[in-house]
């Protein structure tokens, strides 16, 4: 049989034709000949993007849409206006003590794609009067969907063909129309959330500023966004298709867009528009407002690509790092297979062992607190007998006192009586002796 | 979780976008992931098992028509049969109308080829679990990489010599060791030995072999998923087993030049669906189930292996324990909490 005559032959022609340029950076060649080869027919693995594409059909998509900004900057409205439906939910109330996160799940159709929709809403951001936490909350959202995302492809018996991914795709973040520059909450924000989700920058109710206006403010805040180093979602210029779109629109970052659900009638359609007594603002005319770029942007041109940015480079890193946190580490091939599952083992026995120790450090405490308390309670038992003898002896002193005094005013008592009954004899018998006593008395008493 | 009004019935995509104002764009994600499907790239790998002799490499070049088979791609060959099994795989990257594919065909020289061929499918199983293995430490890795390199063997043909009884032992056990763990299509090779009733009869014979021996083969029952795939696959699961012939050689039939085997008594059509089976084989592998293959494999012979592998932590990948306990009781239950309970 004839060999694969001049096979190098043909990669060689490949390297030239430009395609293949760009595909080598993304085409792993194996270590082991993985050469190019020429069919010689129609063998029919073409229809692959096709059967791909319907299997994705069968399934349905998802998306996960964040917006972040202050409360009536707009958001609500932007989303019924790009989405074309009435999103249920009424306006907030600006008195909200901390910052949260609503989210809304719908199901959207068009043509045969279903798309499950999520919409998820910061309520209250930039209401506060101490803006320092509000990020947090933010931060924490994203966190828990990667978190939860997370958790299922660890599982052992894990579903991820049916999972219902919730990880944010991409991040609205709506500048309030100021016409100066960047507000310090909003660098604080965007900067915290640069590695975590899709930034895309909009300015909100742009209706509000001048063309002249809005050229500053555009170059500003890009300015701003750059000096601060805020990663902002580039849209991808590296296919060729869509390159040449893609980096117009970057130029054109942030998008200055004017929202609305109303229809107005001009000339004889009825389009969407915002109407002032000094004219109407049409929200799909270009030269009003960059609406339609953001549609186009966001949606028709570049959603696979914010949820592939959002599964490879952000929720890799958060893995990485929360991997990493947990303390496994990669191991070489030659090393026992399964660091994470020992690793969690150890982990998990480590802190058992850790639980136990508390345990019994409590255990031990609680049992001297308990010997201290008696010995204090024995002490003072042991205090109360003693007054109370003292008590007692003190007591009966004074009471053998009084009775020693007592006895004394008795005696003397007695020798009193005793005295007065003599006395009165004494009387009686000088009496019946005359009377000349009692001159001799006188006379005694006289001298 | 509201579900919503869905969005106004749209105009068909033909109109400009700016004009039609209920149409939102949504449909525009095939298109994206079109795109980027034609961007990265495909990648497949098939197996071919059977004894030496029954044309696998002239089939897997038919099939792809280019030389992508061992036989062919070596510049000097060593026409042997090998004392023990041999697993070769070689890749190719092929493209047609802008779609590119990394082909890797598995060659198993050897394979039942010995006097006594016990556990002959054991080397074969080994090569596959070791696949599964590779994959699943890079997924379990920190720092992956971005497309994680797919070596799982999503298809193996396994060629069932034309004899026109019924399955030998020797395909019954490979058949049924091996359906548990990767999408078997199996195939009657040089089918141009049988004629027509011999060949429904062969076919039946095997059919219920299959059935008798609980083996479940590419497109498995269990894994349809809706009633109109339910359908479709039936159809093709009453034509199992492919009756197949092969061939790189073009005649002139008819003014048309057609792959083909010529004999004395006349010339086979590869591709004309009278003569054998091989164009409903391609359409099956290639134009119309190839997602579905790659899919069953990675959603559900990958997860399967995935599980067990996960429940035992030092047993050996292919489920001999190296006389270690399992980390998991056999209700489930990690040792070291049991005490709790």
């Amino acid at each position: 049989m004839n060999t694969g005559y001049g096979p190098w032959l043909y990669v060689h022609a490949h390297i030239v034709n430009s395609k293949y340029i760009f595909a080598l950076n993304d085409w792993q060649i194996d270590k082991f000949s993985a050469r190019a080869i020429p069919l010689s027919g129609h063998v029919g693995f073409d229809s692959m993007p096709d059967q791909l594409v319907n299997k994705s059909v069968n399934h349905g998509f998802c998306f996960n849409i964040l917006c972040v900004g202050e409360t009536g900057v707009g958001k609500s409205t932007l989303m019924d206006t790009l989405f074309n439906t009435k999103f249920e939910g009424e306006p907030t109330q600006h008195n909200q003590p901390g910052v949260q996160l609503k989210s809304n799940t719908y199901e959207l159709q068009e043509s045969n794609v279903r798309l499950k929709l999520t919409m998820v809403n910061t309520v209250g951001f930039g209401d506060q009067i101490n803006k320092e936490d509000s990020y947090k909350s933010i931060v924490e959202f994203i966190d828990t969907q990667f978190e939860a995302y997370l958790q299922e492809e660890l599982k052992i018996k894990r579903t991820l063909h049916s999972y219902h991914d919730t990880r944010i795709h991409a991040c609205l973040y709506f500048i309030a129309p100021t016409g100066h520059s960047l507000k310090s909450l909003d660098l604080v924000t965007m900067k915290k959330l640069d590695s975590k989700v899709n930034i895309i920058p909009i300015i909100a109710k742009s209706d509000a500023i001048s063309k002249s206006e809005l050229t500053k403010f555009k170059i500003k805040i890009t300015s701003e966004l750059v000096s601060n180093g805020v990663q902002i979602y580039q849209f991808p210029t590296d296919d060729e298709t869509v390159a040449e779109i893609n980096s117009t629109m970057n130029g054109h970052l942030p998008f200055a867009v004017v929202g609305s659900t109303e229809e107005v009638k001009i000339g004889n359609k009825m389009v969407k528009a915002r109407q002032y007594p000094w004219g109407t603002v049409q929200v799909e005319n270009e030269n009003h407002c960059d609406f339609v770029k953001l549609r186009e942007m966001l949606i028709r041109v570049n959603m696979e690509d914010l949820r592939e940015q959002t599964h490879t480079r952000h929720y890799e890193l958060y893995r990485r790092c929360k991997l990493e946190e947990m303390g496994f580490k990669d191991t070489d091939p030659d090393s026992k297979p399964f660091s994470l599952q020992e690793t969690y083992e150890a982990k998990r026995n480590e802190f058992m062992g850790e639980l136990q120790k508390k345990e019994e450090e409590m255990r031990q405490m609680f049992v001297q607190r308990v010997k201290e308390k008696e010995a204090e309670l024995k002490e003072a038992e042991k205090e109360l007998h003693e007054k109370f003898d003292r008590l007692k002896k003190l007591h009966q002193d004074e009471k053998k006192k009084l009775e020693d005094k007592k006895k004394f005013l008795d005696d003397e008592l007695n020798i009193f009586k005793q005295k007065k009954t003599a006395a009165e004899l004494l009387q009686s018998q000088a009496q019946q002796a005359g009377g000349s006593t009692t001159l001799k008395r006188d006379k005694e008493r006289k001298k | 979780m509201s579900d919503l009004p869905k969005a106004p019935a749209t105009a068909p995509r033909g109109d400009k976008p700016g004009t039609d104002f209920s149409y939102v764009g949504i449909d525009a994600i095939l298109e994206q992931m079109r795109r980027k499907a034609m961007k990265q790239g495909f990648e497949f790998n098939i197996m071919v098992v059977g004894q030496s002799g029954l044309g696998k490499s002239t089939l897997m070049n038919t099939l792809f028509k280019s030389k992508v088979s061992r036989r062919s791609a070596l510049p000097v060959e060593e026409d042997r049969i090998p004392k023990t099994i041999e697993i070769k795989s070689i890749s190719h990257d092929i493209e047609e109308k802008g779609v590119r594919m990394k082909l890797t065909v598995i060659d198993t020289p050897g394979f039942g080829d010995q006097i006594n061929n016990e556990n002959c499918w054991q080397p074969i199983m080994t090569f596959i679990n070791n696949q599964y293995e590779q994959y699943l430490q890079e997924e379990l890795n920190i720092n992956r990489k971005k497309r994680i390199p797919d070596s799982r063997v999503h298809c193996c043909i396994y060629f069932i010599p034309p004899t026109g009884h019924c399955l030998r032992p020797i395909d019954v056990e490979f058949m049924r060791h091996l359906s548990k763990v990767v999408n078997i299509v199996p195939v009657i090779a040089k089918a141009d030995t049988l004629t027509l009733e011999e060949r429904d009869f062969f076919k039946q014979k095997i059919r219920e072999d299959l059935r008798t021996n609980g083996i479940d083969v590419y497109p498995q029952k269990e894994f349809d998923e809706d009633a109109e795939d339910r359908l479709i696959n039936e159809k093709i699961r009453e034509m199992i087993p492919f009756a197949v012939v092969g061939s790189d050689l073009e005649y002139q039939v008819n003014g048309k030049r057609l792959l083909g085997r010529k004999t004395k008594w006349g010339t086979i059509e590869v591709e004309n669906t009278t003569h054998c089976e091989f164009a409903c084989l391609r359409d099956l592998l290639i134009r119309t189930h190839m997602q579905n293959i790659k899919d069953i494999t990675s959603s559900i012979h990958y997860e399967v292996y995935r599980v067990r592998r996960l429940n035992e932590s030092n047993a050996h990948p292919n489920g001999q324990a190296e006389g270690e306990q399992s980390i998991l009781q056999s209700n489930g239950v990690p040792e070291v909490l049991s005490h709790e309970i």
